[in-house]
């Protein structure tokens, strides 16, 4: 299949008061038509910059890419003009974001805003996007949507809001939907509707669909691939089946054993990691996830490790990886 | 496993430390701008009975708004309850007046959910940990308090000389240490557990349940314990309690709960849990329920779940089903469940 958005080397820095933070240091995949993605990583590891910085969307100041490119059809983004990238935003890639409750437009209905992109970027008449706004709310599965259009937010649950999210999101039928955190602040019952929503659309339209999440759990059942990352960096990329059943960063395997799982023995105590995320402003030399690393060792602490290839498209960016079974058998 | 929880104290398995009757907690919903008139209430928890003994973690889950952080609070009494009693060691705490709660108080405690909010932060997080302590008068003396802050603070992990520092120079991890030292300082015998990790990184979860694990271990403390990750909650818990719309839905011994869930709300909740593992998910049965959790402030008639329920049948509307003991230990409010 086409590769549809490729990134390269993507570096996106904030100048703040207290030194450069470097959100973004160095990122690079791609993505086929189709695909969904998963990006999994804590918070400030730079999971929700990377995507933003596809979209442009990075406040500046304090923030900038500072290099690298982002393909998307061929076409390097960080490369276009304001009014071009406009014509990309909302309309080939679309976003939606973690906070239902804000990220709508508390005074306009739902209709006018579903409405303002098709006018915008489909050239629909009024009529028209009426129609076709009507037909989203529908395929989104929300009950009665003639008479909910004319609804404002606050008149919805944050699970419905979600809905009118992805309904605006899937609007001009983008390529690319990237969801930021999509089910984080929604209830189990109401992330299961979401998720298998935007997979099932994502299937009907053949739209890529990046899933920028923290728990590990979400993306499991939906995403093809996932790339795990941290401080910055992407530590770790593979299928959903090798990230999960046959992790080779130290990290990933971490956050694996760190959350108590449903369907296994219960254990006695969890196995946390180590001390905290690190302070992006100043990272330790060598491998930022060394200081927390029950395996570190000199090689770690010199250089900086970058992606290798384990097999195939699985890539870990550790310079033991090769030992980890045998290391992880030892410890234990 | 469970017993090294249960048991570690030494309290006898049977001893009831915390007996909740038919509590109620009803918020007024007015209208009008002089004179305010009650239109209607919020029945944020609607006729809720469960006991602790002691020792023990009671795990309390249910989505937003279902009414599990209001029954900690009315439990604690920071809500006059609408109804209903609330037995601690024999005493009705709705019964006691200001002064007697205050030193009630020192035997129950809060941990918060968000470790952003719940301190002062223009305290320093000594004088944080250190309030309770001049609060119930519990130590003579600057060294004394001193000392004590010291020990609380290297009890949750902490390095004592960070007490001079102020709320923002920690990570969130370490402001719900801050939290858990704070709620120690009084020595109290049950701490109310509100969402201690949600809004915690997954790796640094870990490292706090595992602090409360240990402190339970340590101090023989009773833990109500409110969340809504379930797996979290069957790591901690002994007896999980599942909370719908201000109901109890069910409650049962953790290991029974999680197996042979028969509440159709806790299956359906039990089952849109992800797991982290493709493999596993992709033959896993899901039951997605449809809709959304009604008002409750205009809760269903009968069995407030029969709304989004696959197992509804007409009998549902007729009344609120009651907790009844199916099988050992094990209560449930459904009329369709099996022994009910």
């Amino acid at each position: 299949m086409a590769k549809l958005l490729e990134i390269n080397d993507l570096k996106t820095h904030f100048f703040t008061q207290d030194g450069v933070v470097k959100a973004v240091d160095g990122v690079s995949y791609d993505l086929e038509e189709g695909e969904i993605l998963g990006i999994v990583g804590e918070s400030g590891c730079g999971k929700s910059v990377s995507a933003l910085s596809i979209m442009r969307l990075v406040a500046n100041p304090p923030g900038r890419i500072v290099g690298g490119e982002v393909l998307f059809d061929g076409v390097n983004v960080l490369n276009l003009s304001d009014a071009e990238m406009r014509h990309i935003r909302g309309n080939r890639i679309a976003m939606v974001f973690q906070e239902p409750m804000t990220s709508l437009n508390p005074v306009l209905t739902i209709g006018r805003q579903l409405t303002e992109t098709l006018e915008l970027h489909q050239n629909m008449s009024k009529n028209e996007a009426r129609d076709r706004s009507v037909e989203l709310l529908r395929t989104v599965g929300i009950p009665d949507p003639e008479s909910r259009i004319k609804d404002y937010p606050h008149q919805f649950s944050g699970g419905m809001r979600q809905r009118v999210m992805i309904a605006i999101a899937l609007s001009c039928n983008p390529r690319l939907i990237i969801a930021d955190e999509p089910t984080t602040a929604l209830d189990v019952t109401i992330q299961a509707q979401i998720l298998e929503l935007m997979q099932g659309l994502s299937k009907e339209f053949g739209t890529a669909l990046i899933i920028i999440t923290h728990n590990l759990g979400v993306v499991a059942r939906y995403a093809d691939r996932v790339n795990v990352m941290y401080a910055g960096k992407i530590i770790e990329t593979g299928t959903a089946e090798e990230i999960y059943h046959n992790p080779k960063h130290p990290y990933t395997i971490g956050l694996l054993k760190s959350v108590p799982r449903l369907d296994e023995a219960m254990k006695t105590r969890l196995e946390p990691i180590d001390g905290m995320p690190p302070d992006l402003v100043n990272l330790p030399a060598g491998c930022s996830f060394a200081p927390r690393c029950k395996f570190t060792n000199d090689h770690c602490l010199q250089e900086t490790p970058t992606l290798n290839t384990v097999d195939g498209h699985h890539m870990s960016a550790c310079f033991r990886f090769s030992e980890l079974d045998e290391l992880t058998k030892a410890a234990s | 496993m469970a017993d090294n929880q249960e048991n570690s104290n030494g309290a006898t398995d049977n001893e009831i430390l915390l007996e909740v009757s038919n509590l109620k907690m009803y918020f007024p919903v007015t209208s009008g701008i002089i004179l305010q008139r009650k239109v209607a209430d919020v029945k944020a928890v609607d006729d809720v009975s469960f006991l602790i003994k002691k020792g023990e973690t009671l795990g309390l889950v249910g989505e937003s708004g279902c009414g599990k952080t209001t029954t900690g609070r009315a439990i604690l009494q920071l809500y006059k309850p609408t109804a209903g009693k609330v037995m601690f060691e024999n005493q009705d705490l709705t019964q006691l007046d200001n002064s007697s709660m205050r030193a009630m108080r020192r035997k129950m405690q809060i941990i918060f959910q968000d470790p952003y909010g719940s301190l002062n932060p223009r305290m320093t997080c000594g004088d944080i940990v250190g309030e309770p302590l001049k609060v119930h008068k519990m130590t003579s003396g600057k060294g004394e308090y001193r000392d004590r802050v010291s020990e609380l603070l290297s009890v949750v992990g902490l390095n004592p000389y960070m007490g001079d520092r102020y709320p923002h120079e920690f990570s969130g991890g370490q402001r719900q240490r801050i939290g858990i030292a704070r709620a120690l300082a009084v020595n109290p015998s049950f701490i109310v557990c509100d969402e201690p990790v949600s809004a915690l990184d997954v790796s640094i979860q870990a490292q706090v349940i595992n602090l409360l694990e240990e402190l339970q271990d340590q101090f023989g403390l009773t833990y109500l314990f409110i969340a809504h990750d379930l797996s979290v909650v069957r790591h901690i818990s002994d007896r999980v309690a599942v909370m719908y719309l201000g109901h109890i839905v069910e409650i049962a011994e953790r290991n029974e709960l999680y197996e042979n869930p028969l509440h159709p709300y806790t299956k359906a909740l039990l089952s849109a849990v992800p797991i982290p593992d493709p493999v596993v998910e992709a033959t896993r049965e899901r039951i997605i329920l449809t809709g959304d959790v009604p008002s409750p402030m205009n809760p269903p008639e009968g069995c407030v779940f029969h709304t989004r329920c696959s197992e509804m049948i007409d009998d549902c509307r007729a009344g609120i089903p009651e907790l009844r003991e199916v099988s050992a230990d094990h209560w449930v409010a459904c009329i369709r469940s099996e022994g009910y």
